[in-house]
């Protein structure tokens, strides 16, 4: 009769702490995407779990959303319905977007003190530069990228090449081009020189080249662009002359997915893609390569690229308090160095290549490096005001020059006219 | 009395159809009619709400050269799907119709691009279309020594890839309807004219073609459907480039609805569609149902 009581009271009292504990938890939901393979889902849940191991009063929903186009598209279907997720990981460029659209709250608010304004200075500035815009921190740097210039070595010997140099410059670039195409008997090009891809959204590597001519594409206000800048042309005529009058790239569009495939085939022996590709190259290249930064011209340039954290609109205090301690602590450098090593994506803290963890690594594995280093020289990516639509004429600006049915500088012209036209409103 | 039976058979039947009612104004005419008005509103950004303006939308529309671009893309993709795809259909139906061996094994086959999900299906056209080392590169590099073709990268040639991969997964689909009809077809007619010393092809031109004729608008109206609505498949293959050259104009509307969050100009591109469409649809049927059977 004791025991029973007892052991009632117990179950009653284990009862309503439990109760106790959930009531102060605070629950989260967190959305991400997923640009390259499957394992960077498995990293970010198997982080998430941790984190929630080790903090029993937050609880992290970490809501898989698709491509970054999907969850845009999901965390904005679900601030409209009323229902936002407190935190996802979200293009930089979109940005604006999401400031016009009243859907993101500034980190500021919930970093007052000065060891928290360290924390935000501790990024690289490169990537800053599309996370901040009016004085204010909107997104917090986390799968990030930039593109680099990958080389196959055994071709570079084979054309009598240095296998352990890389093209520095444009000419240089052509010129190794030329001696890498190789043709068979019928005349056809069985490899090419190099691959700059172009599909879907060109904007992003033709943004190197842009940049490396020493010119910006937009101002960091978000509300002008340049695209019919004389140096844009004269990078876009380089690019169309890659395969027009230099022949050292493939006419045409060409396609993304298929581009580290073409380099491990020994269809090109040079290619131009995401650093977040540096794993999957790693893995299955039957060759030896090489990273380097990409070629020069009146500088070195790279747009940098891919996703950043913010907060919602409608999450109480306590949650957005949560949200960016969870940051904070997935930006650490244990954390961010077990997520640049498991996809390739450029840790956004100089502190995290300090750790033992990633100098294990890099020593292993140099090219990791060149991503970092070419942070110094890179640019915001292009994002403005109703980025999708004035980057979709951008890119489709870009692919008439690309396949020949406009000249490079009418094609720019026509698009600065149409940007100009749907900016004006925020001028 | 009598009146309030009919009044309760009344109430009962109007309850019958409740639970279809609902669905169907929930899901079809509220946002059909919210879609309409909406067309008329610019669109609500969170720092500006919607306001009414009128007819503007639709001046955008006229004079929107990319509307205009996927319009004519469009028509054209439906030109050169479905007739192919309607043919293509009838000829596997009676192929697969005979008494012939591993028959249900021919159909299987016939019928598999319609049963993948067209996202994946995709997936495998793009490695056929790659240049260089694509299954058809590889085909006419080796037989003809044709140099590398860039089929879904040139804007002359995007579009009519994916006419062929559209004709490829319609044509399996309409050869069940056109099985069905065949298989609904009296022998006795066959058999009489046959008697008659009638050859294969006047049977064919004469008896099964004229009696397939229902069927063949049925399918005719689901092409022309699936013609302004298929899209899947673009977004793999060519997200609508180059420059737009293989963009359809639902295609167009998901860029300017999910894309550019354009929603006032999406809901007036769907008016666009929607009025296009049905069109279409009472053109076909008020008059060719007249004229499609058989007397």
């Amino acid at each position: 009769m004791l025991k029973s009581t007892f052991l009632k009271a117990v179950a009653a009292t284990a009862l309503s702490l439990s109760t106790w504990a959930s009531a102060q938890a605070v629950d989260l939901q967190f959305y991400f995407p997923v640009a390259v393979g499957g394992k960077a889902a498995d990293t970010i849940q198997e982080l998430t779990a941790e984190y929630v191991a080790q903090n029993p009063d937050v609880n992290i929903d970490a809501v898989y959303a698709g491509s970054y186009q999907d969850t845009v598209a999901k965390a904005i279907t679900a601030s409209r319905g009323g229902n936002p997720p407190q935190l996802s990981v979200i293009l930089s460029v979109d940005m604006f977007t999401l400031i016009d659209e009243d859907l993101i709250v500034p980190f500021d608010d919930y970093l007052s003190t000065e060891e928290d304004k360290k924390w935000i200075e501790g990024f690289y500035p490169a990537f800053m530069e599309n996370s901040q815009t009016g004085g204010k921190t909107y997104g917090i740097p986390f799968q990030r990228s930039t593109p680099v210039l990958y080389w196959n070595k055994e071709a570079f010997k084979a054309a009598g090449l240095d296998p352990d140099v890389a093209p520095a410059t444009w000419e240089e670039m052509v010129e190794f081009g030329k001696k890498l195409v190789k043709k068979d008997d019928s005349g056809n090009v069985t490899q090419w020189g190099v691959r700059i891809p172009s599909s879907g959204f060109p904007y992003w590597l033709f943004q190197g080249l842009a940049i490396e001519n020493g010119a910006i594409l937009a101002n960091a206000e978000g509300n002008k662009t340049n695209f019919d800048d004389p140096k844009v042309v004269e990078a876009l005529q380089y690019l169309v002359d890659l395969s027009t009058k230099y022949d050292v790239m493939a006419p045409g569009i060409i396609e993304w997915g298929a581009t580290p495939k073409a380099f491990f085939e020994g269809q090109t022996a040079m290619m131009w893609t995401s650093t977040g590709n540096l794993t999957n190259v790693r893995t299955n290249a039957p060759f030896d390569f090489g990273v380097a930064m990409l070629p020069m011209k009146e500088q070195r340039g790279a747009p940098t690229g891919g996703g950043n954290f913010y907060l919602f609109k409608g999450a109480s205090d306590e949650q957005n308090k949560a949200a960016v301690e969870f940051v904070k602590w997935i930006t650490a450098p244990e954390q961010s160095a077990k997520w640049t090593i498991a996809t390739g994506y450029v840790a956004p803290r100089a502190e995290t290549w300090e750790t033992e963890t990633m100098k294990a690594y890099t020593a292993d594995f140099a090219p990791a490096l060149v991503a970092r280093d070419q942070l110094e020289f890179a640019k915001a990516e292009l994002s403005t005001y109703q980025n999708q639509r004035v980057t979709g004429l951008f890119n489709d600006a870009l692919a008439a020059a690309i396949t020949g049915k406009k000249d490079p500088a009418t094609a720019l012209k026509e698009a600065q006219e149409q940007a100009d036209e749907i900016l004006a409103e925020y001028r | 009395m009598r009146d309030l039976t009919l009044k309760r058979d009344w109430i009962y039947g109007w309850l019958l159809l409740l639970p279809a009612l609902v669905f169907l104004f929930a899901f079809t005419h509220i946002p059909a009619v919210t879609t309409f008005l909406n067309s008329f509103f610019s669109t609500p950004r969170g720092r500006r709400p919607a306001k009414f303006i009128g007819i503007d939308n639709y001046e955008r529309m006229i004079g929107d050269p990319v509307f205009w671009k996927v319009l004519w893309k469009n028509l054209w993709y439906a030109l050169g799907t479905i007739p192919l795809s309607v043919g293509l259909a009838i000829v596997m139906a009676l192929w697969v119709n005979e008494k012939l061996a591993g028959r249900s094994f021919v159909r299987m086959a016939y019928f598999t691009p319609t049963v993948l999900p067209l996202i994946a299906v995709a997936n495998i056209w793009m490695f056929f279309y790659t240049p260089g080392f694509g299954l058809f590169d590889q085909i006419t590099g080796a037989l003809f020594g044709w140099p590398a073709s860039n089929y879904l990268g040139n804007p002359d040639t995007a579009l009519n890839a994916i006419i062929v991969v559209t004709i490829w997964k319609e044509a399996g689909f309409f050869m069940i309807f056109y099985l069905a009809a065949l298989q609904a077809i009296p022998v006795s007619l066959k058999e009489a004219a046959q008697i008659e010393g009638a050859g294969r092809w006047t049977i064919f031109w004469r008896i099964t073609f004229p009696l397939l004729m229902p069927t063949t608008l049925f399918v005719c109206v689901n092409a022309v459907i699936n013609s302004f609505r298929l899209v899947d498949h673009i977004f793999i293959l060519t997200d609508g480039g180059p420059d737009n050259a293989s963009a359809l104009l639902l295609f167009y509307i998901y860029e300017v609805a999910f894309r550019f969050w354009e929603t006032a100009y999406g809901a007036t591109l769907t008016v666009a569609l929607l009025v296009l469409l049905s069109l279409l649809a009472i053109g076909q049927f008020f008059f060719f149902d007249r004229k499609v059977h058989y007397k």
